[in-house]
């Protein structure tokens, strides 16, 4: 039965993925060439992926740890406030980050009253910094994540064993870190593959093109689709390697079952420690907060503005958002293993416009893409939230399965008995989390491809882009507050609603 | 398109109707429909006139078509360029529009028997009066003005205006094109995606001057009543813009099709072009354009690629772009 709903999962993903890029090598007739702007696209694509996901992974864990032994006031808010940036759509996020280090912004206007030389955002460390403002609250959450399944009990033993802070790191939180950090880090490496319009506008130039660019030009430009195909199995197999690779590092065992108990913990609470963590905390709320504040101040003059069309399509966007959050943990549950979450990557990894074009040539015999608008973007959006999860929900589903499969055993529990009282409520905390992600996630994604786009079923992302390029820069920025509310909001009630009563 | 439309029930398409009116349906770019868009006057005006329900069908016009190929529900497209009707042409799937050219006051001799232009424009560097009080007179002074002088310019790969400058670039250089991006490149403070993301940078105050159109200030002028946006018109010339709409040959309401296209011609549409679209009429004189556009500073030399020159030289301007600019 479990088998069964693995396998059905899987397939449905490798289908919708491996599905349309052989609908477009089809169509196409063959694997194209790849010309030298490519083999450089290929490089700066790899080197930039590499070096966010790194810095990223590294940066989360003094503040996750930071985040994990400290309790104090507002701490909940600061948690979900920092996640913000992960969910943002890309051209919200980037305009917020140039109004904090752009050529105009408020670092450089500091520094110029200061008389100090200023600085440039544009060029591979912009596109870099750009990437770490995303996904540094991801791998923060996933860490601390980490952070709080190790079981209490654990810390009460190191206690009592009066183990020092070395030593407690080396025992309990490097095996934790070893266990989840390659997972983050591979997810953060496939979503900087795809990377598209931050390494555009943050690039400076040609010098910064990503392969997602070369298939954007082949698509929509020379109509190549033969080597948009070629460019996207490329990404593909990156993307597959870099989990392959995550997968092999971070196999290590849990730490066993606990009581569930909330966590005091006693080490960490000497000065130093103190300092460290809140200079780490909010250094890392600056950073992820700053942007977030321009992005708000920027668009209250223009929610004024808004017009009917913005307020129906975030209608679109919040009922899209609701039916793929519904769909993606349909999907994960049955998927959270580690091959499963290795086969969930690939929804991520393929390339938006190719999955949009196949899925047209597929569709478009049958039914009107118009008609399908909503429903196709919806499917895509559990399918590109997939990965992210799986990746929230597996090691804790797998803990679940190690610690307690004896005892369902023992006790004869039939499959529903096993969901009900053993796997979702203990998935509580990940499940509310994932749901939040998911429902931000595709508010705040750009969705199908404009092959799919229907004039009166349009979201707001869309309705960001379609103001902007009428001059309406204004309305655009009110909108983009907007879709910054609404998916905020759809995270918090979700990661919240996963949080009542659970203590963390 | 069809007499009776299908509506395949959808998670989120409620109800069904019955169209008993000719519906008449047109491919365009994805703003034009937009309530800011040019969109929802020309339905307004042209349904006023044909008894038909006219629908636009936003998106990315030639991918699609190209796409679907003869299967297309499109009747019209509107929204073309010259820089990639070549590709639309070989396809075979437009018909000729049959409507006469003699109205047309384009700065360029237009002959073509498929497109049909509607507006235009030029490319221009567009800079503000209040922080560049005295902008290049020049493309040549642009080169060789101080590297702290800071533009934003749109990737030729990902946008239709991006394609427009390096091949404005071309028509000015020649074969010194990739040693103008040289010059160029310390200058430029980022490339976008699109124009949109240009613009707002320029807006925002990132960047001195924006490629854009010399049609832009006409927007601040008439809609903000803001006259410190500008144009800098170069003596080199400046590298003509056209939209284009085509009738689809395989269209199964080629009556109304045809209406259509003689309707993107007549003053009514043309009076209404100018500050629906932000461009140029491209059928009315100058004395009948808003007040706002005969303000305008256009330029004396206009530069133009056919499209088989077009076609020809896009992919080594572009390459002399990425090189350079790769440095």
């Amino acid at each position: 039965m479990a088998r069964l709903s693995a396998l059905l999962a899987a397939l449905a993903v490798a289908g919708l993925t491996l599905g349309p890029v052989a609908a477009v090598l089809v169509r196409a007739g063959g694997w194209g060439a790849l010309g030298p702007g490519e083999v450089q696209a290929l490089r700066f694509t790899l080197v930039q992926a590499l070096l966010s996901a790194g810095l990223s992974v590294a940066l989360a864990v003094p503040v996750a740890r930071a985040l994990a032994r400290r309790r104090f006031p507002g701490r909940g808010v600061l948690v979900a406030l920092m996640g913000a940036p992960f969910i943002l759509p890309v051209i919200v996020a980037v305009l917020g980050l140039i109004a904090v280090f752009g050529q105009n912004g408020l670092v450089n206007t500091a520094l110029r009253v200061l008389g100090l030389p200023g600085i440039t955002i544009y060029g591979i460390h912009g596109v870099v910094l750009a990437h770490v403002f995303f996904n540094l609250p991801l791998a923060v959450r996933l860490l601390l994540q980490g952070w709080l399944a190790i079981p209490a009990e654990r810390f009460r033993l190191a206690a009592s064993l009066g183990l020092r802070p070395w030593a407690l790191f080396r025992v309990l939180e490097a095996p934790m870190l070893l266990r989840i950090a390659p997972g983050a880090f591979a997810v953060i490496f496939v979503i900087c593959l795809s990377s598209f319009a931050v390494a555009l506008t943050l690039g400076g130039g040609p010098r910064a093109t990503t392969v997602e660019l070369a298939i954007y030009q082949a698509v929509r430009f020379e109509f190549d689709l033969g080597r948009a195909a070629l460019l996207s199995v490329i990404q593909l197999g990156l993307a597959l390697t870099a989990g392959l690779v995550a997968l092999r590092l971070g196999a290590g065992a849990g730490f066993g079952a606990g009581l569930d108990r909330a966590l005091p913990r006693w080490d960490g609470q000497g000065l130093s420690a103190r300092i460290t963590d809140a200079l780490w905390i909010g250094l890392a709320a600056l950073f992820l907060l700053a942007p977030l504040m321009m992005v708000v101040l920027r668009g209250l003059g223009g929610l004024a503005l808004l017009g009917p069309g913005t307020w129906e399509a975030a209608g679109h966007s919040v009922s899209v958002a609701l039916a793929s959050t519904a769909l993606c943990l349909l999907w994960a549950l049955p998927l959270s293993t580690r091959g499963g979450e290795l086969v969930g990557l690939a929804g991520i990894a393929l390339s938006p416009l190719v999955l949009g074009t196949g899925l047209f040539l597929i569709l478009r015999p049958y039914v009107n893409p118009f008609v399908l608008a909503l429903p196709v973007t919806t499917l895509i959006n559990a399918l590109v939230s997939l990965p992210f999860a799986l990746r929230i929900l597996r090691p804790e589903a797998e803990a679940v399965r190690a610690d307690y499969t004896r005892l369902a055993q023992a006790l004869g529990l039939t499959p529903l008995a096993w969901l009900r009282l053993v796997l979702l409520p203990r998935l509580r905390r990940p499940l509310g989390f994932a749901a939040g992600l998911t429902a931000a996630l595709s508010i705040g994604d750009l969705g199908v491809i404009a092959l799919f786009a229907d004039p009166d079923r349009a979201t707001l992302p869309l309705q960001v882009y379609r103001l902007m390029g009428s001059y309406q820069m204004e309305a655009a920025a009110g909108a983009a507050l907007l879709l910054l509310c609404l998916s905020f909001g759809a995270f918090w009630l979700f990661d919240r609603g996963g949080r009542i009563h659970a203590e963390t | 398109m069809k007499a009776t439309t299908i509506f395949a029930a959808g998670l989120f398409t409620a109800g069904a109707a019955l169209a008993e009116t000719p519906v008449l349906t047109i491919y365009a770019g994805d703003y034009v429909a937009s309530e800011w868009g040019p969109g929802p006057k020309i339905e307004e005006m042209f349904e006023a006139e044909c008894n038909c329900d006219l629908q636009f069908k936003p998106g990315d016009l030639l991918p699609r078509l190209l796409l679907e190929g003869d299967r297309t529900e499109a009747d019209v497209v509107f929204g073309l360029n010259t820089d990639v009707t070549r590709k639309a042409r070989e396809s075979g799937l437009f018909a000729p529009h049959n409507v006469d050219l003699s109205p047309l006051t384009l700065p360029i001799a237009w002959t073509d028997e498929i497109f049909l232009p509607y507006n235009y424009g030029h490319t221009a560097f567009v800079y503000n009066t209040e922080r560049l009080a005295e902008p290049p007179a020049s493309f040549e002074a642009l080169l060789d003005a101080p590297d702290d002088l800071k533009i934003v310019i749109q990737d030729p790969r990902s946008s239709i205006s991006g394609l427009a400058t390096v091949l404005w670039v071309q028509t000015v250089y020649g074969d010194g094109a990739e040693a103008a991006w040289e010059k160029l490149a310390p200058k430029i403070l980022t490339v976008t995606k699109g124009w949109s993301e240009s613009y707002g940078l320029f807006t925002d105050g990132e960047a001195d001057m924006v490629m854009s159109y010399t049609t832009s200030p006409a927007y601040h002028i008439i809609a903000e009543e803001d006259r410190t946006k500008k144009a800098a018109i170069f003596p080199e010339g400046h590298y003509f813009m056209v939209e284009l709409a085509a009738k689809v040959a395989g269209t199964d309401q080629p009556e109304l099709a045809d209406q259509f296209m003689a309707f993107l011609l007549s003053e009514p549409f043309q009076e209404m072009i100018a500050t629906g679209n932000w461009s140029i009429p491209a059928a009315l004189p100058r004395e009948k354009w808003p007040e706002g556009f005969r303000e305008l500073e256009l330029p004396e030399k206009v530069l133009f690629y056919s499209e088989d020159e077009a076609a020809a030289l896009r992919e080594p301007a572009i390459e002399a772009w990425r090189r350079a600019l790769s440095r």
